[in-house]
């Protein structure tokens, strides 16, 4: 058996079976679930390139596969990445199964996560940029769905994927020379230009941000909390790749400056924006790109990559808990604007609640889950660069300034309100099953952020 | 790359100029089978420009997929003309405009040209001037609009531009059959976003 073969090819292959069923597309999405579920369990169970017994057989899980003369190589020390990346489809997945009228393109989200997990497998890695555009074009479906208007989010998000890979094919092209010729400064300074703006176009950095808050306020608000959750986790893992690869990128001072620069401006900007949303959202939209200005500011800190792969939990659960919550509002309301969900806590409490929890979570508010990973970067960042504690604080209070305004339209008009359950069980369980989750890693931060700060270790040459 | 090319130097102006009269038609015209019809034979003048690097096989698989882009993309338009129709009213530029953008993109092509064979020295003058050309007027039609249509169009023109300059670099074949497949993805989800909204809801 091949490690390629079971966590690339079988997930690609069965999420386009599985797009079949799209009569029953909670079904599809059920079972797209489970199968994630399955291989998540599998990369952390199962060691690869060594020989597995079981009763009376044994295998081995080779970690190469030959594909057209390249390589897709899956190692021992990236399961626990796979582990990640496929419990984090399962999350997802089993969210869709449970939505109302189920996604009819959810299954594609399967065959997404394999090309992303295809993209951090191939040799030479820069062939990953295609993958991941592929990746992006497979979620279409997911962010328009038949039978309504394309919005123009979905359009620009399309425009802003492609328009990024070929500054990445192109680098590495040129990084070909700049390893011959580590010293030509004009071919480094190229070669930061081509990666920075192609990594600022696949990861929504300022300027080609605005195609995410679209997208958040026009799209399905659980579907595309699929692109935020995983998109972002993955291109920052290709990231992460030519910093481990390239020794003069990886030992460049400027290289961190920028990261750090740019994150805090866009955990400051996206947050005071945010602090002046009318459009729920918008507001998540807005959240979202908070977060890559944050984690690109952890990725940038001496120190501060543990403290990146510690966010990634407390960031899933917050995204879907807050997706599905503002999902499940947009059912009973004519839109996601505050004046249209005044009041809307009476009808819907726990939906109402969780929203209202997400948002603080990764606002940065104390006792909740994304908590304790800020806490930890900006006491890293405040002996060398307070500055920018100062700024993500900035941004943070105006994240913070706009959960409040959600809060106080969400309870206006209060009146006679009595205890009840609207929301179907299955999804008031999942959004109570997250928030409480959320509080048990705000409050236990070493139990479950610990080991996720163990998973850098991938990276050899980065990890401390 | 190829030492011996089997496409002629001499073909490559007249590829180039015909990348440029097909890349302008899709930005003026108004009808959407001259458009799918100037794609199609934008894709004769990327397979002579990249053959001239790559093994004519290779080059065929570009054009051939590029034509398939077409047939996708023509088909979604005679599935759902509506969407086309529709759309097509709220285009707000007049063509004289988008012929003198396309005249000022074209004044950036020549003037970026020598430089970037300068860059790039696998490359051809022509191939240069093609490749740039393509990926001007496709930023050019994607600036200019916000029908599915018209921007997968520019979409697929600007990795059309893109694909005749990373030709004369890179000639993988597993890089070929991703870059074929990743133009025939984004035609299908080009395709899709054009009959989408006339689809039955399932679920």
């Amino acid at each position: 058996m091949n490690a390629p073969l079971v966590w690339i090819a079988v997930p690609a292959l069965l999420g386009l079976v599985l797009f079949s069923l799209q009569p029953r597309p909670r079904l599809a999405a059920a079972l797209a679930g489970i199968l994630a579920a399955v291989l998540a369990l599998a990369a952390w169970q199962l060691p690869l390139g060594k020989v597995i017994t079981a009763g009376a057989w044994s295998f081995t899980l080779d970690e190469t596969l030959f594909v057209l003369g390249r390589r897709f190589t899956l190692t021992d020390e990236m399961r626990p990445l796979l582990t990640g990346i496929y419990a984090l489809a399962a999350f997802w997945l089993v969210g869709a199964a449970a939505a109302r009228r189920g996604y009819p393109a959810a299954s594609l989200a399967l065959t997404s996560v394999a090309l992303m997990t295809a993209a951090l497998a191939v040799e030479p890695f820069l062939y990953a940029a295609l993958l991941l555009e592929m990746a992006a074009l497979l979620c279409v479906p997911l962010l328009a769905p038949p039978g309504k208007p394309v919005g123009q989010g979905v359009l620009r998000f399309v425009t802003f994927q492609t328009l990024g890979m070929p500054f990445l094919l192109f680098t590495g092209w040129l990084l070909a020379g700049v390893e011959a010729d580590p010293g030509n400064q004009t071919l480094v300074l190229r070669v930061s230009i081509l990666l920075g703006l192609g990594f600022s176009f696949l990861l929504a950095v300022l300027p080609f941000h605005t195609w995410l808050p679209m997208l958040a306020s026009e799209a399905d608000a659980y579907a595309a909390a699929f692109v935020f959750l995983m998109l972002p986790v993955v291109v920052i893992l290709f990231g992460l790749g030519f910093l481990e690869r390239y020794s003069w990128l990886r030992e460049a001072p400027m290289v961190y400056a920028a990261l750090r620069t740019v994150g805090a401006l866009m955990v400051a900007v996206m947050g005071l924006l945010a602090a002046f949303q009318q459009q729920l959202g918008r507001s998540m939209g807005y959240a979202v790109i908070g977060e890559t200005g944050f984690a690109l500011l952890a990725l940038g800190t001496p120190g501060g990559l543990p403290i990146y792969f510690a966010t990634l939990l407390p960031r899933a659960l917050a995204l879907a808990v807050w997706a599905m919550a503002l999902q499940i509002i947009h059912e009973h309301t004519t839109d996601l604007s505050l004046r249209a969900v005044r009041g809307v806590a009476q009808k819907l409490p726990l939906a109402a609640t969780c929203l209202a929890l997400a948002h603080f979570s990764l606002a940065g508010l104390p006792l909740l889950g994304s908590f304790p990973p800020r806490l930890w970067l900006w006491s890293l960042l405040s002996g060398q660069f307070g500055w920018m504690v100062i700024v993500s604080l900035l941004g943070e209070a105006g994240l913070m300034v706009g959960g409040l305004r959600t809060l106080a339209a969400f309870v206006s008009g209060f009146d006679n309100w009595r205890p009840h359950l609207s929301e179907e069980p299955w999804r008031a369980l999942l959004l109570a099953t997250g928030v409480a989750a959320l509080l048990a890693v705000g409050l236990f931060p070493a139990q479950f952020l610990a080991p996720l700060a163990r998973v850098p270790e991938v990276f050899v040459r980065l990890s401390p | 790359m190829n030492a011996v090319s089997l496409i002629p130097a001499a073909l490559l102006w007249p590829a180039a100029i015909l990348l440029a009269m097909t890349s302008t038609a899709m930005l003026v015209s108004r009808d959407w089978r001259a458009c799918v019809g100037a794609l199609a034979a934008q894709y004769v003048g990327v397979f002579v420009m990249v053959a001239f690097n790559w093994p004519l096989e290779l080059a065929l698989v570009k054009m051939i997929a590029g034509w398939m882009t077409g047939a996708v993309l023509g088909v979604a338009v005679i599935t759902a003309p509506q969407s086309w129709r529709e759309q097509e009213r709220s285009w707000p530029s007049g063509r004289v405009f988008r012929l003198l953008a396309s005249l000022l993109a074209g004044l950036v092509v020549i003037s970026l040209t020598a430089p970037g064979v300068a860059l790039m020295p696998g490359l051809r003058l022509a191939q240069m001037a093609g490749a740039l050309t393509l990926m001007s007027m496709g930023l050019l039609q994607l600036g200019l609009t916000a029908q599915p249509l018209r921007v997968t169009l520019g979409l697929l023109t600007v990795l059309a531009g893109f694909e005749i300059l990373y030709a004369s670099v890179e000639a993988a074949t597993l890089v070929a059959g991703l870059l074929a497949t990743v133009n025939l993805a984004l035609a299908l989800a080009g395709a899709y976003l054009l009959i989408a909204p006339t689809m039955g809801d399932v679920g």
